[in-house]
């Protein structure tokens, strides 16, 4: 990334863990209403909350709630009144509060979330997988992975900005891997109160606000009569976000420094001349990146998508740059037992999205790091040789692999 | 009248005629004909006037209410979802606070009301009141209960009269009476557990008169977390004729197996005295014979009702709220 900045744009440095970053950022929105439940790992975020409140560095109200279904129903509510909101969870209790996540996105109200990813229960297992925060892919939210503290912080101020845009108004999940990011410690670079403020807007719900002066009825019964045309609203503001994200980020940049290289939805490493590459989410990128570093030396042409929004997925973009390529591999970190193939989630997103070209690499897949488990680079290394593989053949047999399990 | 009641300042109806003309929940909604809770609906936003934001969660007081385009709420309203009564009314009453102290809307008091079923507040959202019952936003919330889920075919819920026939607990062959679980006595339990909040009602739309809306007056003036626990008779699920809806209300109350009282500050306030020492209360079996869901009771059953309500009021420590039987024993 391009490191130079404005002057003035950053207020310090701080070794901050991914949550710890989140926090930072919530203050620096002047988020209005929080609401917190504990749950490893992402509870964090609100331990870090809780301080900065309580030492007096943003004015908010701050609701420790009874359960996730209370604590996502309290920040809705807050939003429909017309205050700027945050919540958060992970693994089960994410799905604890999924009635009210689901409402939240069909009310168009443009909360932000923090989804610490875990594995969900059973067994128990405090490790990250993404199961959790895709469960809400078809629910009308914007969600995006971020794999540094960094981002992190960044993705807070650029989610409010996204998802408060009067073309969107959608809540936004904010995903972070459970332990691996939320709570290593990074660098960060945090922004004046003064740069944010040229970013970010302050929270204005017009129209819709819930307040005397404004005596709307909200989301009452429609049936059959006009649900669907509801549904198709969401379904246009989900499809505007595209155009919105593009802007959001060019905004960002110039007011932060060219932070973001387009096409912002996804990160390439190393693709110039490669001819296999692997796409994952989240804090995989890491020993992926290490990977292509290590067998580039060996002579071997790869290079990694790092794939930050999954919705809205980039649909065009993530076409016109995996076309390039002779073979890609989709690392999955998260499952969908019975589907297609047998594959992960973000393989049938991935595939579905290259179907359209008459001239298609070839794409495989890999589960691996499930409830926490360390992807090495070794194993990094291994995924690459299989897609290697994949490339040099005419057709793909098991081409779902699990990588780093017991068999 | 007691000494906690004459403490507790608010704008008291004190006659028929001084209730507000002005109707805050008019026509559009699609309710029933007798219908109580939409009395309760009414009688609320009445009482509490314009300047009220409310949540309505999932119930025959959503679906049956609030079609869309034709909204019978003045006042603005918003859905929220069956076990969220609580949460709804913290959020909307956090957002305002916040907005108000960062004066990004002017300062000024708005009731924040929200109400929920006997299904949707009494079992599922318990835990949701409770934690609303734990902050200090002034809020109100309204547990409208006519015994059933109303709106989906009149099923058994924590809050059903014993023995009741609903579409849970039909009537069979082997099986007389299938709902065995007596009434959950919810506001008693919320005053309980949860001694800051200051002021937990029952409540009967219509009996005594002008009681319902003074106790929604109260609610909104003493500060803080407040409960309203309605009786609603409900022609369609309790099986009566429609003109009786009152009258109903009225008999479920002086049977005493619908208690109606206030606890302002920790001191329980009888609305309505049905111990035996007072004018005395009428046999359930009174209220009970007048509703075909109650058809299918024996003697034996009326008398086993009979004799839980007379152990209500007769031998509990605080008749007809706490089911606590004296006789505290003190280690030495």
């Amino acid at each position: 990334m391009a490191v130079a900045q404005p002057v003035g744009v950053y207020e310090r440095e701080d070794l901050l863990t991914g949550c710890q970053a989140v926090a930072e950022g919530i203050r620096l929105a002047n988020v209005d209403v929080i609401a917190a439940y504990p749950i490893r790992p992402y509870t964090e975020v609100m331990d870090a909350i809780s301080k900065i409140i309580a030492d007096g560095k943003l004015d908010a109200e701050y609701i420790v709630a009874d359960s996730e279904h209370s604590q996502f129903e309290i920040v809705k509510h807050a939003a429909s009144v017309g205050a700027r909101a945050f919540a958060g969870s992970s693994g089960t209790g994410w799905m604890y509060g999924f009635e009210a996540l689901v409402v939240t996105a069909t009310d168009r109200l443009p909360v932000l979330f923090l989804v610490g990813n875990r594995a969900l229960d059973d067994p128990g297992a405090f490790g990250v997988e993404h199961n959790d925060a895709l469960a809400i892919r078809d629910m009308g939210w914007l969600l995006c992975w971020v794999a540094t503290a960094q981002e992190a912080l960044e993705h807070v101020l650029l989610g409010y900005r996204i998802a408060e845009d009067k073309r969107v108004m959608m809540p936004m999940a904010l995903a972070m891997d459970g332990a691996f990011l939320t709570h290593s410690q990074h660098i960060v670079r945090i922004p004046s109160q003064e740069a944010v403020n040229r970013f970010l807007p302050p929270f204005d719900l017009a129209e819709r606000r819930l307040h005397p002066d404004n005596p709307v009825s909200i989301a009452p019964q429609v049936n059959e009569d006009w649900v669907m045309e509801i549904r198709r609203q969401n379904w246009e503001a989900a499809r505007r976000a595209r155009g919105v994200i593009t802007t959001a980020y060019e905004e960002f940049n110039q007011v932060f420094g060219p932070r973001y290289k387009p096409p912002y939805y996804f990160e390439e490493f190393q693709t110039e001349d490669a001819e296999v590459v692997l796409v994952g989410m989240g804090t995989v990128a890491m020993p992926a990146r290490t990977a292509v570093r290590r067998l580039r030396e060996q002579g071997h042409r790869v290079g990694y998508v790092n794939l930050r929004w999954f919705r809205p997925f980039p649909t065009l973009e993530l076409r016109d740059c995996l076309r390039r390529f002779r073979a890609v591999g989709v690392i999955d970190r998260d499952f969908a037992h019975g589907a297609p193939d047998d594959g992960g989630v973000l393989l049938h997103e991935v595939r579905s999205c290259l179907y359209p070209l008459r001239e298609r690499p070839a794409v495989v897949n890999f589960i691996t790091g499930l409830g926490g488990r360390d992807v090495s680079i070794q194993d990094a290394i291994r995924m690459y040789q299989i897609t290697q593989e994949a490339a040099r053949k005419d057709r793909l047999d098991g081409f779902v692999t699990w990588v780093g399990v017991r068999e | 009248m007691s000494t906690a009641e004459k403490v507790l300042v608010y704008d008291r109806i004190k006659g028929v005629k001084q209730i507000p003309l002005e109707e805050f929940y008019t026509s559009g909604h699609r309710t029933c004909q007798g219908c109580e809770s939409a009395t309760v609906m009414r009688q609320f936003i009445k009482a509490a006037g314009p300047r009220t934001v409310v949540a309505g969660s999932t119930g025959c007081m959503y679906v049956a209410n609030t079609s869309y385009m034709t909204t019978p709420w003045i006042v603005p309203w918003m859905h929220t979802q069956l076990g969220a009564g609580g949460s709804s009314a913290v959020g909307m009453a956090a957002g305002l606070r916040a907005l108000m102290r960062k004066n990004r809307i002017p300062q000024e008091k708005i009731n924040v009301i929200s109400f929920c079923g006997d299904l949707g507040g009494g079992d599922m959202g318990l835990s949701g009141i409770s934690g609303a019952l734990q902050t200090d936003y002034d809020l109100l919330i309204i547990m409208y209960d006519n015994e059933s889920a109303a709106n989906t075919d009149i099923q058994a819920t924590g809050l059903t009269t014993w023995g009741a026939q609903t579409t849970f607990s039909p009537v069979g062959k082997v099986q007389r009476i299938m709902h065995r679980r007596w009434k959950k006595n919810v506001a008693a339990m919320l005053a309980v557990g949860h001694p800051n909040c200051r002021y937990v009602a029952t409540a009967c739309a219509t009996f005594p008169p002008l009681d319902f809306l003074n106790k929604v007056r109260k609610a909104l003036s003493v500060g803080g977390p407040t409960f309203i626990h309605t009786y609603d008779p409900c022609p369609k699920g309790w099986d009566f004729h429609p003109r009786y809806s009152h009258e109903l209300g009225e008999l479920g109350v002086r049977s005493g197996l619908l208690p109606l009282y206030e606890i302002i500050d920790g001191q329980v306030v009888y609305t309505y005295d049905a111990r035996k020492t007072a004018k005395g209360r009428i046999p359930v079996r009174e209220y009970l014979s007048r509703q075909g869901r109650f058809a299918h009771l024996t003697e034996e059953d009326i008398a086993y009702i009979q004799r839980m309500v007379d152990e209500m009021w007769d031998e509990w420590e605080v008749p007809g709220v706490a089911p606590f039987r004296g006789n505290l024993k003190v280690p030495a």
